[in-house]
């Protein structure tokens, strides 16, 4: 190993020298610099994001512990960009709100640290690693939730957070353990030779996966994802809800198609037992919220249900189906969540009711609001659409025609109760609509990313071509 | 190794102990004691780890080196469990299961 092995974990090692210098900014700032951290990081992430789009080849350092190939750093930086729209987003909030109570670089270093914990997460070569990763991701996430410390709900939010996730990483690790106990290692490459299907394999196999699928919100661990996400602030919903949940499950897709590819007959039925409930318990329970938040909530376990779909297709077009539509997820959710945030900065109001009329006062906040809503329920010709067609490409290609035809019907549903948002926003007048309000610079520019991303990433299909081309890494 | 104790009765134990803790993570008030199980599903992992390394796989020390990590990250855990609890003791003067059910369904 020499010193240029070290450049493969490029992006990690530009954070990592991004929240040093963020440190460093915070030691040395007198009080009337302390605004200018925010332009410093969006700029330093923003570059590190650009280097990203160069090519990195595919190798392993440390002894495999930490692997890098085309796909993971194509999500890495896709995690770098949702990441920086997400600053962009919550940059006036930073500005007008946290900067006077001193605390803006504590948020941007936390989020920053915990996506180098998704980045750890995913380019782990062994179950160490993958540990550390998983909890570098969630410890930042956890203390971010509580970041608005006068507020009872925050309070209350971080602490359903921090105890649902301990106990999700301690039902992880005791799963790790048995499969230790089965193969005597903890290597994915080597244990994926070694791994049979015997009783105490599958039960290590069911302990870890339920502790992922807590990170993921599936049913039936989903149930600290409403409660966290009316309490956290917007932004840190919305990284818990794409980020987070994004990273986990790319990590899950590589672990089942590489080490647990030996339990294969018996992990399909749990994925498709757990696929049918996260679906519906979803879309039914965002059928009554009235609290935005909420009701963002609960569509994205539906949507993790979605995405669960692509891995029942154990293939090169399994992969590049749940990475197309995850980065797609990214860029239709931060749509979303941006203009939720937009709305509750200027006005403070959340729910859908006050949403009536907002058309005619602030029509382009509306359409940025339906253009990610109508992505997130698949309609065409906006990303969503192609991101679902092909996750049920991929399904069907197996025979699992039941399966596709319970999404299509979960589809249906979840139009309904997005719709009911649209028919507030377009069709309702209201009897006090929000009043014309500008959001700042940043905020635009975030939406602005995020609705070229919708668009370019539905229109634009070499982008899909090219995800399919390097997606055969984990099958040869 | 320990004389005369076998690996099965190892696993017995430490799946006992794991069961301990998630009995008492769904049945606790007190959101300290709920902090307490977790500990307990922890370390019955770590010793899960450690004892079969030591038992099964004595030649490489894989499992007694991922305790260590364990021992270390469920500290972090806990210390900031225990902060966020202590910001929601100040606002509600409570740490009681039942108290923090504002946000429901």
């Amino acid at each position: 190993m020499n010193l240029e092995s070290l450049l493969l974990m490029r992006s990690e090692i530009g954070l990592i020298i991004i929240i040093l210098l963020l440190i460093i900014f915070e030691i040395f700032s007198n009080k009337k610099q302390k605004a200018a951290i925010i332009p410093f990081a969006l700029i330093l992430l923003a570059i590190n994001t650009i280097i990203g789009f160069f090519p990195l080849q595919t190798g392993e350092i440390f002894g495999g512990m930490f692997r890098t190939n085309t796909l993971l750093h194509f999500f890495k930086t896709t995690l770098s960009l949702g990441v920086l729209i997400l600053l962009l987003q919550s940059a006036d909030w930073l500005k007008e709100k946290v900067v006077a109570e001193n605390k803006a670089t504590e948020f941007i270093i936390l989020i920053l640290s915990s996506l180098l914990g998704a980045n750890f997460m995913i380019s782990s070569g062994d179950f160490l690693m993958f540990y550390i990763g998983l909890e570098l991701t969630t410890l930042p996430v956890a203390a971010l939730v509580a970041y608005e410390a006068s507020k009872r709900k925050s309070a209350e939010g971080a602490v359903k957070y921090i105890l649902s996730s301990a106990l999700a990483s301690g039902t992880a690790l005791f799963g790790i353990s048995l499969l230790y106990a089965t193969t005597g290692t903890l290597y994915f490459d080597t244990m994926a030779t070694v791994l049979t299907s015997s009783h105490l394999a599958i039960l290590g196999f069911i302990f870890f996966f339920s502790g992922l699928a807590f990170k993921i919100s599936l049913v039936p661990f989903h149930f600290w994802t409403a409660d966290v996400y009316e309490g956290a602030p917007i932004n840190v919903a919305s990284y818990l809800s794409v980020i987070s949940k994004g990273a986990a499950v790319v990590i899950l897709m590589i672990l089942l198609f590489t080490v647990f590819k030996p339990l294969m007959p018996a992990w399909t039925k749990v994925i498709y037992i757990v696929t049918i409930a996260t679906m519906f318990t979803g879309n039914l329970f965002a059928l009554r919220q009235q609290n935005m938040k909420r009701f963002l909530a609960y569509s994205s376990i539906a949507q993790a249900g979605f995405i669960l779909l692509g891995l029942l297709s154990v293939d090169q077009l399994g992969t590049a189906t749940v990475i197309y539509f995850v980065a797609i997820y990214i860029f239709s959710n931060l749509g979303a969540f941006g203009v939720v945030q937009a709305i509750s900065s200027a006005t403070n109001k959340e729910n859908m009711d006050d949403y009536e009329g907002l058309y005619r006062t602030n029509p382009k906040l509306s359409l940025v609001m339906m253009l990610a809503l109508f992505s997130l329920a698949g309609i065409p010709p906006l990303a969503g659409f192609f991101g679902k067609f092909f996750l049920y490409a991929a399904a069907a290609s197996k025979g699992y025609w039941v399966m596709v035809f319970i999404a299509v019907v979960n589809a249906t549903i979840s139009l309904y109760y997005y719709l009911l948002v649209i028919r507030a926003m377009f069709l309702r007048k209201g009897e006090n609509p929000i009043p014309y309000f500008k959001s700042g610079n940043y905020m635009r520019l975030g939406l602005l990313i995020a609705v070229i991303g919708i668009l370019v990433i539905g229109l634009y299909s070499p982008i899909y071509e090219y995800i399919y081309s390097f997606s055969n890494v984990f099958f040869n | 190794m320990i004389a005369g104790i076998n690996i099965y009765e190892i696993l017995t134990l430490t799946s006992i102990l794991f069961f301990i803790g998630l009995y008492g993570f769904f049945t606790r008030e007190n959101l300290i004691t709920v902090l307490l199980s977790i500990e307990l599903i922890l370390n019955a992992s770590a010793l899960n780890f450690v004892l079969i390394n030591t038992y099964l796989y004595p030649d490489l020390l894989q499992g007694a080196i991922f305790t260590i990590f364990i021992i270390a990250l469920a500290a972090a855990e806990t210390a900031l469990a225990i902060a966020i609890i202590i910001n929601l003791y100040k606002l509600i003067y409570s740490v009681e299961v039942k108290d923090t059910e504002t946000m429901k369904y």
